[in-house]
């Protein structure tokens, strides 16, 4: 997914000569197509994510679209405040570009998990959050990204991350994309989780259940109409996230639902308990938080089993 | 000598100009007590602190400041608990009308203790301290790429440089050789639970500056001539650093080199007194 960002970046600066990037010493490697095709409007501004948001700051005031790149705990924990009070306090086209979403980096410990970020970023009501879900729509984000006149946050897997099937890299603002069609209940996922999603939904297809299945990669601070419609046919939706539920997708549905007085159970995956504790695989660490296609599918299969009982009351 | 000193004081066809940079600084001095009498709110003393060099700044070297022009030079407050010093020179040079500067901290105005960039020539909204000599970074270096004449002055409060971004900011600078970059230091050696010797030691501010690789200046931050020459003093490549030496409060006896007055309010008697004093300056440049 880091690659597929740098290729559409890429293609962004070579039709938008203003676009820039700079990076708090990370993406070894990963950033070198960019850096090396446009040598002047790429800054290794050193280990100092503050000064980089600062700085993209000072460059956006100067009519430039900048991306600001380092691992996503780094490039918005650590320099949230300064992120505030200069592109979302001034409304500029700086994209905080977070590498390494939820458990990512696994076996690297907890400073290195990025759990909280789409819910502080959330909070900003102008800020732009996307968690894409495969490559292909990494690289159609960064093209919408590239189309807006605010800031955003848009956080990636790292290397390697699959290709969602029936996905097609489609993106768009408020959407969720339907991947797969269903009725019984539906399941919601939000970045690079999305691949355990599917796989919990074709375990459920094989028990004879036909699970809805989208992808919400923007992340709005408020419920949308297109995610209210979705919900609306819905008996039942599992949402699906690889961060805090508190103030991500999760929490995002759970006020769509509400607000719209929709009769639709909710279970939210994600992330929980303490930040200290074993780490391992990323593999180890989703299974620990209940994000592996088999909890997954056991968490559908126990919200349809509650549907039920209460229907029979 | 580790640092470099300001150039000799301005000569006499510079008079004029000084006098106009008096006169300004005790008519902001007049408009800082009378709005923050008037709104009943602190942070007197720091606006105080700062009139000279605003009024320097705006008054003498900021080329086409507050407008929307491309090639202005750029103006960041990062110590914006100064901002009434700042709203009153963009006031007295005309580039604030009185109804909007009288609307200092009253209900729905933009003008609160710290600027706004709604605040029609503000180009930066401040605050928060330590954060904004990143973004004179960023300025100077879009404006070096735009090959822009526009030049980036950032001032700063000397306990502002308890922050470690600061110095963030202040390692990309010289390594990015930005010079058209100045920042001022408002070294009035207090803050607002002591003095900075007592709370955190800044000493040697200058040698500081100069081993991070900013051509560093020591002025006089209450004498116009000095903070001209050190301004406009040839430049070395480097970015320049000047630390100007002031008091907190100065102008008005009873405040002056009071930490109190980093936060206190007026009462009505010593509003009185200190009107009395500024206008005496007032009465004094008219004579």
């Amino acid at each position: 997914m880091r690659n597929a960002f740098v290729d559409g970046l890429v293609e962004l600066a070579l039709a938008d000569p203003s676009v820039m990037l700079l990076t708090a010493d990370l993406g070894y490697n990963v950033l070198d197509p960019f850096a090396h095709e446009f040598p002047d409007r790429f800054i290794n501004v050193g280990v100092a994510e503050q000064n980089m948001a600062g700085i993209a700051t000072g460059l956006a005031m100067t009519g430039r679209r900048v991306f600001i790149y380092s691992i996503a705990t780094f490039a918005t924990l650590r320099c949230f405040e300064q992120f505030r009070n200069g592109p979302a306090l001034h409304n500029l086209p700086v994209c905080v570009v977070g590498v390494g979403a939820g458990y990512s980096y696994g076996n690297l410990g907890p400073s290195h998990f990025a759990l909280e970020d789409v819910a502080i970023m959330r909070a900003l009501p102008n800020v732009r959050v996307v968690a894409p879900a495969d490559p292909d729509q990494a690289r159609s984000a960064v093209r919408a990204i590239g189309a807006i006149p605010g800031p955003a946050y848009l956080r990636l897997g790292k290397g390697g991350n699959p290709t969602v099937p029936g996905l097609d890299g489609r993106f768009a603002w408020n959407l969720p994309e339907i991947i797969r069609p269903g009725s019984e209940i539906a399941m919601i996922a939000t970045g690079a989780v999305a691949p355990e999603t599917v796989a919990a939904a074709d375990r459920l297809a094989l028990k004879g259940i036909q699970a809805r299945v989208a992808v919400m990669a923007h992340l709005p601070p408020e419920p949308t109409e297109e995610l209210t419609e979705l919900l609306r046919g819905c008996r039942g939706v599992l949402t699906v996230e690889e961060g805090r539920v508190t103030g991500g997708l999760g929490a995002l549905v759970a006020q769509t639902i509400s607000q719209g007085g929709l009769n639709c159970r909710l279970q939210m995956a994600g992330a929980r308990g303490e930040l200290a504790g074993p780490v391992g695989s990323r593999e180890f660490m989703l299974a620990g938080q209940g994000l592996d296609a088999d909890s997954l599918a056991d968490q559908a299969l126990g919200l349809l089993k509650r549907k039920t009982a209460t229907a029979k009351t | 000598m580790a640092f470099s000193k300001p150039s000799s004081p301005i000569a006499g066809s510079n008079s004029t100009r000084l006098a106009r940079l008096e006169h300004l600084s005790r008519q902001m001095r007049r408009g800082i007590l009378e709005k923050a009498y008037a709104a009943k709110v602190g942070h007197i003393g720091s606006a105080l602190s700062v009139a000279d060099i605003l009024s320097v700044l705006w008054g003498g070297i900021l080329r086409d400041a507050g407008t929307q022009a491309p090639g202005r030079d750029r103006f960041v407050l990062c110590k914006g608990h100064a901002a009434l010093g700042l709203y009153a020179a963009m006031h007295f040079i005309g580039r604030m009308d009185q109804s909007t500067f009288d609307s200092y901290c009253m209900d729905d105005t933009h003008l609160g203790v710290h600027p706004e960039p709604t605040i029609p020539g503000v180009d930066v909204g401040t605050g928060s301290l330590g954060q904004g000599l990143s973004v004179a970074c960023g300025l100077a270096v879009g404006l070096r790429l735009d090959r822009s004449p526009g030049r980036v002055y950032a001032l700063l409060s000397d306990a502002e440089c308890n922050e470690g971004q600061v110095w963030e900011a202040a390692q990309f600078a010289a390594h990015h050789k930005l010079d058209n970059l100045t920042a001022l230091v408002d070294a009035n050696g207090t803050q607002a639970l002591g003095r900075t010797e007592d709370v955190l030691d800044l000493s040697p501010m200058a040698r500081r500056w100069e081993a991070f690789g900013w051509q560093a200046i020591e002025a006089d931050g209450h004498d116009h001539g000095s903070l001209l020459g050190a301004i406009e003093a040839p430049r070395d490549g480097r970015p320049r650093m000047i630390i100007a030496k002031t008091v907190i409060g100065k102008g008005v006896s009873y405040m002056e080199d009071r930490v109190a007055w980093h936060y206190k309010s007026m009462n009505a008697d010593e509003f009185a007194r200190g009107l009395a004093e500024v206008d005496g300056g007032l009465e004094e440049a008219a004579a």
